[in-house]
């Protein structure tokens, strides 16, 4: 649950004025190697980790088959030799894309990840445009009013939002609007009726929304953001909470620069000194935050998922842990793994766009 | 004087009528420690052409005052009188009132050009927000872009930037410092103000640099009838552009005079001090009469042969040089005075010695140490003969430890004493520094800032080291302070007998202590020599301009410089 | 000017401890949220620390003298908040819940600190190859989802299942490899931000070891953020925590209680409207958490002038120096605010 306020030290720093030319085109590139490290880091602490205790047929099966039996399967699986060779193997296969096979239901993980990663997707965007939508503009407000009652209230708003945890908010939205009002489906993406017409299209996206749009399925589009509400807005909210923070520190942090001051010496006004003198300038930290921020979507999401039994990773992941399937567990941290990793990079390169220090 | 026609007529006054006026100005801030009288009783005026200079030290009110002309107090301020500017009192129009009045009647020139200008956006795009929060035009409808953009160019051009039209698509990191500060003049000249309030407007700025923008400010003045209000703690400035001063001491105005007359016969004790605590080039100069360089005979204690010191590139750029070929030597008991603007390597060639940064070439002996490839092992022995003074009294003392602590540190890591011992020669010291021995039980931040930097330099003395670098020492402080510290320089200098290298932007605070000084000028050392001869006829382009820059804290004597400074210029 | 928490007078040790130093200092609403989040710590605290007295059952009891208790019984009556369907009282568990959370942010916080804390000087103050190693290690974890990093930990230490104590210590290990690249990072920091301050500097001109310099000169001031850097990373150990227990990877219901493992039992209970079993667990998350982040942010932003209330802003230039800005920024600079 990655929140910061101030942008964290980079691990390359962005390049200044100083190295003009070439600089930017330098800096993604030295960027984007970056990612591999990181993922090659996670890859090797992930499987160390979930290994060093024991196979995973043990794990999943111990106590249900006869040992002899299991032993047999661990050593059809070759999970007894030695652990480091066992690595390097493994290091080949998902440089291929081979991330084994589940053990609970023995379909290739693969294909398991490509499955529901829409769904995840889908998750992650709504909760992100709430996010967005909520966090910022009141974010915006709540430092233009600081140390008066209304950002008071949205601070203790924004503490609350990141203290109820995603399942519980989930909970309780679904005992208003759903068991008490009726408003909305407790459960679920998408109707039966609509799941199927989504299983029929011919290259679907994944993402429910958008494959609706496109196959111009009005009534199935309603029947998707019907679903799409609560769990949007529980997993959102989490991250609302966050990006308002951020942008009210920041923007403070800006509104009391010399140039914010120097607008207002020259006649701005107060509303334009906030969205604009002091905003963007602030939005480069805040860019680099939110991007962390990814992580703490993810994180939230896996539960969310299980709330409201949405058929993502996370639902799945849930589904694989009470199996104690760690191949398929292993399989999606490892995704989710390289979708932080790029997104940071991205969101970096983002932050730097934004900085005419680092254009020009 | 002529007014600026297209802007000013609608709002031409009779030349007599003050532009601003202020009457029983009262600042109050309401802080932990309860009320702070920040501008207790201030009343004055400025008149249409007219630059009037507020002075005084840190605290005088002088900022507090030019912040309530823009209405630009923070809300824990509470402020009473009257500040009057076109008939309109700032302290009580309403907040769209104050809106109009500021860019179009008044305007701010800053302190730090780098600052005051918004990195993420073009400077004309800042320049045209200014002309665009007003009403232009005669339907009072809003500037249109391309119009706001026309007159950001404008205003570019009448500041002196070259090719105004590409550059004001510029960003600000893409302009040099005294660029960047007439940037922020631009901005402040779009809507043509009747006034420009300039707080310290050339402090951030070399000295090079500043006697440009004083040259353009004085320009304003003369072409567009522009009065200014001129915030500094700077003689030099004053004399050089002000007509009438206003001294300022602790909320209160102590005295008013034209400024000629301020310079030649201060009334108040309090200006006289002022003025005498002021350094004035060519006086007080502590290599007066000497004919040749002093303390030569003995071994040098540092001797830097072709000194290079490089800053490695990020990310494959070339390397920086930020000292280049550097040869000079120090002997004992010699005061060697190091004069340079920002980037000009004085401060790495002090940190060389001390040995904080690395030499990368050339040679660089220090105690006869070679401080190429330094082992910190076998230069640590040695460094009990060095002492270090920094610039910031603020930040070189650690907030936990006591000023005692802090001042025994380098005789408890080399001479290892008992306690008392050690307790006995800090009180010696802090004697020496002429500060009461009972501070030893303090804590750096219940010090003042001149305090710290004699504690500084009570702590770099406690070995009796033979070389004592000095850092920008006294930059930080005021100018009163300043020159007790000097005073007490010079004297433990002379007591104490060892040698220093004295860093310093400032020239005339360079010569009142050293008879032999170095000038630098981007990495190079392009003149040295005894102190009074660099100073009075310096042979090197770059030491001739940078002298002639440097303003005096006399007006007659200064408009000469200035001519001279002209002349030099378009040779 | 208000930078007490930088600048230690000597006060009495009441009024240098780090949060009511700080009730001190602050005003109006920014006291108000304070206070509040102090408040909400301290019933957490007596909370988890009087479980045995306070709660009116075991947090594995379901039967009394009188017999067993009812399932899924409504709140009022012999059991105030209800019992769930398993016939746990609701209100014990959330009690006794306390406890568990207590125990392992203790165990987790402390651990993290030590070798956050020195990993993070070494690193900083010296460079080199093992400060861009730990770094791209750290950074790597960092930017992992929490709650996917204790997954893998507890299924590294137990494979997922343990009772109290081998579940507090399991749970106390998954959130430590969370919070020591956070530690890391932030000591780390703030050691190179020293490292380059004048009386770092002047320490190493006149010859102090590297040894004196940490300990002495950087140790001090680099730790002072310590007491906010808990309180913040202690609520994201009760959201972990809660988040492992839903998914099932928590501490078995019957060894201890744990909060965020009886909302996972709760949520089928709410299709068909029974609300107690999962709200009462639920507001006890939310309450501590709110508290600590409270106390947390209140800290932070009366460390930082840009953040503190405007009443403290001083009247000339920067308040305080230089490095109290920076330094309570790299405060912030923390996971879990």
């Amino acid at each position: 649950m990655a929140t910061l306020i101030d942008a964290p030290p980079p691990t390359v720093a962005a390049p200044t004025s100083k190295s003009a030319g070439g600089g930017l085109g330098r800096y993604i590139l030295i960027r984007f190697l970056l990612i591999f490290p990181t993922i090659f880091i996670l890859v090797t602490l992930v499987f160390f980790l979930m290994r060093i205790t024991g196979d995973p047929i043990t794990a999943a099966q111990g106590g249900r088959l006869p040992q002899e039996q299991i032993d047999a399967l661990v050593h059809q699986a070759g999970y007894d030799r030695n652990l480091f060779i066992q690595y390097i193997e493994y290091l080949g296969h998902i440089a291929t894309g081979n991330f084994g096979r589940t053990i609970s239901d023995g379909r290739p993980v693969i294909e398991m990840l490509a499955k529901f990663g829409a769904a995840t997707l889908e998750l992650s965007i709504n909760a992100v445009m709430v996010a967005l939508l909520v966090g910022i503009p009141l974010g915006m407000f709540a430092a233009h009013k600081r140390d008066k009652v209304p950002d008071a209230v949205l601070r203790m708003f924004a503490i609350l939002c990141y203290a109820t945890p995603v399942f519980f908010a989930g909970l309780l939205l679904k005992l208003t609007f759903s068991v008490g009002l009726g408003w909305f489906p407790v459960a679920g993406r998408a109707s039966t009726t609509t799941e199927l017409a989504m299983g029929r299209l011919a290259a679907p996206t994944g993402v429910y929304w958008l494959d609706a749009l496109r196959s111009g399925n009005l009534a199935a589009f309603g029947d998707i953001v019907h679903h799409a509400v609560l769990p949007a807005v529980a997993l959102g909210l989490l991250t609302a909470g966050v990006f308002l923070r951020l942008v009210r520190t920041n923007v403070i942090g800006t509104l009391g620069r010399d140039y914010v001051e120097a607008g207002r010496s020259r006649g701005v006004s107060e509303y334009r000194l906030v969205t604009k003198h002091a905003y963007k300038p602030a939005l480069i930290p805040i860019i680099t935050v939110m991007g962390l921020q990814i992580a703490l979507l993810l994180g939230g999401a896996v539960l969310t998922e299980t709330t409201f039994e949405w058929k993502g990773l996370g639902y799945q992941l849930a589904q694989y842990l009470t199996a104690r399937d760690f191949v398929a567990v292993q399989g999606i941290v490892m995704l989710l793994a390289v979708i932080v990793a790029i997104t940071n990079f991205v969101v970096d390169i983002a932050a730097a766009l934004i900085d005419p220090r680092v254009r020009y | 004087m002529t007014i600026n026609i297209d802007s000013a007529s609608d709002r031409s006054r009779p030349a007599d009528q003050p532009v601003l006026e202020i009457d029983h100005l009262k600042v109050t801030f309401a802080t932990d420690g309860g009320d702070v009288y920040a501008v207790k009783d201030v009343s004055l005026d400025v008149r249409s052409g007219e630059v009037l200079a507020i002075v005084g030290e840190s605290g005088s009110g002088k900022t507090v005052t030019a912040k309530t002309i823009l209405g630009l107090l923070p809300e824990t301020a509470t402020s009473g009188g009257a500040v009057l500017i076109n008939g309109n009192n700032v302290i009580s129009v309403s907040a769209a009132k104050l809106r109009q009045i500021r860019g179009r009647d008044v305007a701010m020139v800053f302190q730090e050009p780098s600052t005051a200008l918004n990195p993420v956006f073009t400077v004309g795009w800042q320049i045209a927000e200014g002309i665009r929060a007003h009403a232009g035009g005669a339907g009072g409808k809003r500037v249109s872009a391309k119009d706001a953009k026309v007159r950001a160019i404008e205003a570019l051009r009448k500041v002196g930037i070259p090719d105004p039209e590409h550059r004001v698509n510029y960003y600000p990191h893409q302009f040099s410092g005294g660029q960047k500060q007439r940037v922020v003049i631009a901005a402040a000249l779009a809507l043509n103000p009747g006034l420009i309030v300039a707080d310290e407007p050339t402090t951030a700025l070399d000295v090079t640099v500043q006697a440009e923008i004083l040259e353009l400010l004085r320009d304003l003045r003369d072409k567009y009838g522009t009065s200014i209000v001129l915030i500094t703690h700077n003689m030099g400035v004053v004399a050089d552009l002000a007509d009438r001063v206003v001294v300022m001491y602790q909320g209160d105005v102590v005295e008013e005079a034209p400024v000629r007359v301020l310079f030649a016969e201060p009334k108040q004790d309090y200006t006289k001090k002022l003025l005498a605590a002021v350094p004035h080039l060519g006086r007080n100069s502590a290599s007066e009469g000497l004919r040749e360089r002093a303390h030569q005979g003995s071994p040098v204690l540092v001797e830097a042969t072709n000194l290079t010191i490089e800053y490695p590139g990020r990310l494959g750029t070339p390397a920086f040089k930020a000292v280049d070929g550097v040869s000079f030597t120090v002997s004992p008991g010699e005061v060697f005075g190091l004069v340079g603007e920002s980037g000009s390597g004085k401060t790495t060639i002090g940190r060389a010695i001390a040995g904080l940064n690395r030499t990368t070439g050339g040679s660089l002996k220090v105690l006869g140490y070679e401080m190429l490839n330094l082992k910190e092992r076998t230069f640590k022995p040695l460094r009990k003969n060095i002492g270090f003074v920094f610039q910031d009294p603020a930040a070189s003392f650690n907030p936990q430890l006591t000023i005692g602590d802090c001042v025994a540190e380098p005789m408890i890591i080399h001479t290892n004493p008992s306690p008392a011992q050690a307790r006995k020669r800090v009180a010696e010291l802090l004697e020496s520094v002429q500060l009461p021995a009972s501070y030893a039980q303090r804590y750096p931040h219940e010090l003042s800032g001149g305090q710290r930097q004699r504690a500084s330099l009570a702590r770099a003395l406690i070995l009796n080291p033979r070389l004592l670098i000095a850092d920008e020492p006294t930059s930080a402080l005021d100018v009163s302070v300043q020159a007790k510290v000097l005073e007490l320089f010079k004297e433990i200098q002379a007591e104490f007998g060892f040698a220093a290298l004295f860093i310093s932007h400032d020239l005339a605070v360079v010569d009142i202590l050293s008879q032999w000084v170095g000038v630098l000028y981007k990495g190079k050392l392009v003149e040295q020599g005894i102190g009074s001869q660099v100073m009075g006829a310096p042979q090197h382009d770059y030491t001739k301009r940078l002298i002639a820059s440097l303003p005096v804290p006399d007006p007659d004597e200064q408009a000469r410089r200035r001519e001279a400074h002209r002349a030099l210029l378009t040779q | 000017m208000g930078t007490t928490v930088l600048e230690p007078k000597k006060k009495s040790l009441l009024n240098r401890l780090p949060v009511s130093s700080h009730i001190r200092q602050s005003v109006g609403l920014q006291r108000t949220m304070l206070l509040i989040g102090v408040v909400l710590c301290a019933v957490f605290v007596v909370a988890a620390i009087f479980a045995p007295v306070l709660a009116p059952y075991g947090y594995s009891q379901i039967s009394d003298d009188a017999g067993s208790f009812p399932a899924q019984a409504e709140p009022g009556g012999k059991h105030l908040m209800g019992t769930t369907v398993g016939g746990y009282d609701v209100l014990s568990r959330m009690i006794w819940g306390s406890q568990t959370a207590m125990a392992v942010i203790v165990a987790a916080v402390l651990m993290s600190i030590f070798l956050g804390v020195f990993l993070g000087l070494v690193s900083g103050y010296f460079g080199g190859w093992l400060d861009r190693v730990l770094v791209v290690i750290a950074d790597a974890i960092y930017a992992f989802p929490t709650l996917l990093v204790a997954i893998v930990m507890s299924i590294a230490i137990n494979k997922g299942q343990s009772g109290f104590w081998g579940g507090i210590l399991a749970c106390g290990f998954a959130i430590t490899a969370v919070f020591v690249p956070q530690y890391f990072r932030v000591i780390r920091a703030e050691t190179i931000r020293l490292k380059a301050e004048p009386f770092v500097e002047s320490a190493q001109v006149v010859g102090a070891s590297s040894a004196r310099i940490i300990s002495r000169h950087i140790f001090s001031n680099a730790t002072r953020t310590l007491p906010l850097i808990f309180t913040l990373n202690a609520s994201e150990a009760i959201l972990t925590l809660a988040g492992l227990g839903f998914l099932g990877f928590g501490i078995e219901p019957s060894s201890a209680a744990e909060w965020g493992f009886d909302l996972n039992k709760a949520m089928s209970d709410a299709s068909s409207g029974i609300w107690w079993t999962g709200v009462f667990p639920g507001l006890a998350i939310v309450l501590t958490v709110v508290g600590l982040t409270l106390v947390g942010e209140s800290i932070n932003d009366l460390n930082d002038p840009r953040l503190r209330g405007r009443k403290a802003a001083g009247a000339k230039g920067a308040p305080g120096p230089s490095t109290a800005a920076a330094q309570s920024a790299i405060a912030a600079n923390v996971r879990g605010l």
